[in-house]
């Protein structure tokens, strides 16, 4: 099972994730109360999967508009941003629009190829929760929170900048 | 010049730490070589034709004596004692070992410099005029901005990775030395009708395979929003930009495909969630950077020197050189100095470790321990005293670093080309030595005039050929290196792309051929005109058929 990270420690993973082709039906079939919804399938059929009784949370993919959850925000206890390659930087932008603008505080979780190197910047980003690739050590994952002591910018994590602290 | 404080200090050692740990990992197997390469980018590691290349960042240009010592120790303990400057700001190491850098980066940070986002699809190192603080015709340093910039672009965690590359750069002076128009980002510090200082906004300039100037998307934005609203741009980049083609990836291409108008609309959209957030600046921040930059103890002097007029009038060669490297200061009885290191049969901003040690030595007797570099390639002693210019005229002739050269023809700007660099079609090195061979004559280099030649090993244009005055590409035809010109390119305040003369030419060509262009030159010229001033009047027709006319 992979590695779910959340404040500070490894926890196991309820939610079962529903990839991007599944349907309805299909989601709704599975054992988990914990259902972890494409963005698209749960806004074609919110009423149903309100009907189901299960608890739902979506996912984004890097290149959907996080304006899509903006007017449903209060119902969704998890959003997921996903990371299709470590390498492309989307969701961290797409973090911050759900935090800053949309004024997001459920729990706002990394998912996809998820790697050590990048978690420091993601929980700036607003991302609480991290889903971690296989592979990685998990006391390395841990110690990557700490890879740096401050920085400068306004974040999510820390809206004042370093100008305004130091 | 700026000096790191505890919180400076201690990011960088965290830094030094991490990429050690990414180093040992990516060594021990823990970390793949795809996983690894972003990493080591954003710390300046690239692997090359012939070894690893490490770019090592000077931020906006400025250097003291003491990191200029460390550089050039640096050059010899791990490397082959010379290194090279870039043209964005830059120096180049091009033979580290991979397993070394992180010793290397910790032996940076002593002296409060590092290899941070120097490559990679990241915000890069901030450039700006190198004659910034001093320069005659200056409307506002741009220093104090550049390391705002600095601060905020250093470790952004939401545009580490970007679709491409992203530069910034910054421009107080009315003539503008920092090519800031072929900038992702360029700003232009000015002073709105009530006096107040901001910026004009230029998006989606750049060089590489689609040269485009960048455009206005902001007449005046108040200092107090440069952050704020330099997260916009970049937020609208990040998300939009093109990923599936890294040829279209840079913001130019995004903002010629939404257009301008749509671009600016949806900056100033994102930007009103974050209009006077905690990111706006305030006063104590800027004072706090400013105090950074004040002017050094000048002396008062008058303006005017007999030993110095008496030098003028008895040697030719140091008559040359002030006239060509030596420039007005703000402050009278100052010059600025260029130390143009374009020495013919060394590679354009190439310098040995004991030319560094012994430039540091004379920054520190006659500059106050303070440097420039410039994106063309060159340094600077911002700071000389009139009255010494003899004496570091012959300090620097001692060491072959008084060449007279700034701003002409063998001032060229030249990228590491195929000699080095695992990119380049062709070779770029041979080529600006070729040409300095056949104008090795000041008188004639001083008829030609100004005039700058920039050439680039390959499309990328790591050389900015495309805003020289002649422009020189090499291209790659069926496994040949060969030679594409163009003319009437221009990086100033009057930012122009080069137009292609034609065909393409083979390496021994070229110098004639550069020969024929300033004969037409030569030809044509109206009293006082430069050479790309009589370009703009009669066009490339006349170049073209005189370059390419067949032999009778």
């Amino acid at each position: 099972m992979p590695k779910l990270i959340k404040d500070g420690a490894v926890i196991a993973n309820p939610w079962e994730l529903i990839g991007r082709d599944e349907t309805l039906a299909g989601s709704l079939d599975r054992q988990s109360a914990n259902l972890l919804v494409p963005a698209s399938l749960w806004l074609e059929n919110r009423e149903a999967f309100i009907a189901s009784g299960k608890t739902i949370g979506v996912w984004l993919d890097a290149g959907q508009s996080p304006e899509l959850l903006a007017e449903h925000l209060s119902e969704l206890p998890l959003i997921a941003l996903n990371f299709p390659a470590f390498a492309d930087g989307r969701s961290y932008s797409s973090a911050f629009i759900l935090r800053h603008h949309y004024h997001y505080q459920g729990e706002l979780r990394a998912i996809g190829d998820v790697l050590r190197d990048q978690l420091f910047y993601m929980k700036r980003c607003g991302f609480d929760a991290f889903d971690v690739q296989d592979g990685v050590k998990e006391a390395d994952a841990l110690a990557a929170f700490s890879d740096f002591a401050t920085s400068y910018q306004s974040t999510i994590a820390e809206p004042a900048p370093l100008f305004r602290r130091r | 010049m700026y000096v790191y404080d505890q919180y400076d200090h201690r990011m960088l050692e965290d830094r030094v730490a991490q990429y050690r740990d990414q180093t040992r990992r990516f060594l021990g197997g823990d970390l793949s070589e795809d996983q690894f390469r972003p990493l080591r980018l954003q710390n300046g590691l690239y692997i090359q034709r012939l070894a690893p290349m490490l770019r090592v960042a000077i931020p906006y240009g400025c250097l003291s004596s003491t990191q200029l010592r460390k550089l050039a120790s640096i050059s010899r303990d791990y490397d082959k004692g010379y290194a090279h400057f870039s043209t964005r700001q830059n120096i180049q190491y091009h033979w580290p070992k991979l397993e070394q850098v992180p010793d290397i980066l910790a032996e940076l940070s002593e002296v409060s410099m590092h290899s941070i986002q120097t490559s990679g699809n990241c915000i890069r190192n901030t450039t700006t005029d190198q004659f910034a603080g001093v320069a005659a015709d200056e409307i506002e340093d741009s220093r104090p901005w550049c390391e705002i910039i600095r601060q905020w672009s250093t470790f952004h965690p939401e545009f580490a990775f970007l679709p491409r590359k992203f530069k910034i750069a910054v421009c107080g002076t009315q003539t503008d030395q920092a090519a800031t128009q072929v900038h992702d980002i360029g700003l232009y510090l000015l002073n709105d009708s009530s006096g107040n200082l901001g910026f004009q906004v230029l998006v989606g300039g750049g060089l590489g395979r689609t040269p485009v100037i960048g455009q206005v998307i902001r007449e005046f934005l108040p200092w107090q929003h440069l952050l704020s609203y330099l997260d916009a741009i970049l937020r609208i980049y990040n998300r939009e930009g093109r990923r599936d083609n890294k040829y279209k990836a840079r913001i130019k291409i995004l903002v010629k495909e939404l257009g301008v108008d749509v671009f600016r609309d949806k900056v100033e959209k994102e930007w009103s969630y974050l209009e006077n957030g905690p990111a706006t600046l305030n006063e104590a921040e800027v004072q706090r950077c400013k105090r950074y930059f004040t002017p050094p103890d000048y002396e008062n002097l008058p303006d005017q020197d007999a030993s110095f007029d008496a030098c003028m009038t008895t040697d030719l060669l140091f008559n040359h050189w002030v006239e060509r490297n030596v420039q007005a200061h703000k402050q009278p009885g100052y010059r600025i100095v260029t130390l143009c290191l374009k020495e013919t049969g060394i590679a354009p901003g190439d310098v040995t470790d004991q030319q560094m040690e012994f430039i540091a030595d004379l920054a520190e007797r006659y500059s106050f321990g303070e440097l420039r570099v410039s994106h063309e390639q060159n340094l600077v002693l911002t700071d000389v005293r009139l009255t010494d210019l003899p004496a570091l005229y012959r300090a620097l002739k001692s060491h072959s670093l008084a060449t007279p050269y700034l701003g002409l023809l063998n001032d060229i700007i030249c990228c590491p080309g195929g000699d080095f660099c695992s990119l380049a079609n062709a070779k770029s090195i041979p080529i600006a030595e070729s040409i300095q061979r056949r104008f090795n004559d000041f008188e004639t280099l001083k008829d030609i005039g100004n005039i700058s030649l920039n050439i680039s090993g390959c499309m990328n244009a790591c050389g900015h050929h495309h805003v020289g005055n002649i422009g020189i590409l090499g291209v790659d035809k069926k496994g040949e290196e060969f030679y594409q010109i163009s003319l009437g390119g221009s990086a100033d305040r009057e930012t122009a792309l080069g137009k292609i003369m034609g065909p393409s030419f083979a390496q021994e060509d070229i110098p004639a051929v550069i020969d024929k262009i300033l004969t037409v030159y030569q030809q044509q010229r109206q009293e006082g005109e430069e050479f790309i001033q009589t370009y703009h009047r009669i066009g490339m027709e006349p170049f073209k058929e005189y370059v390419y006319a067949k032999a009778d």
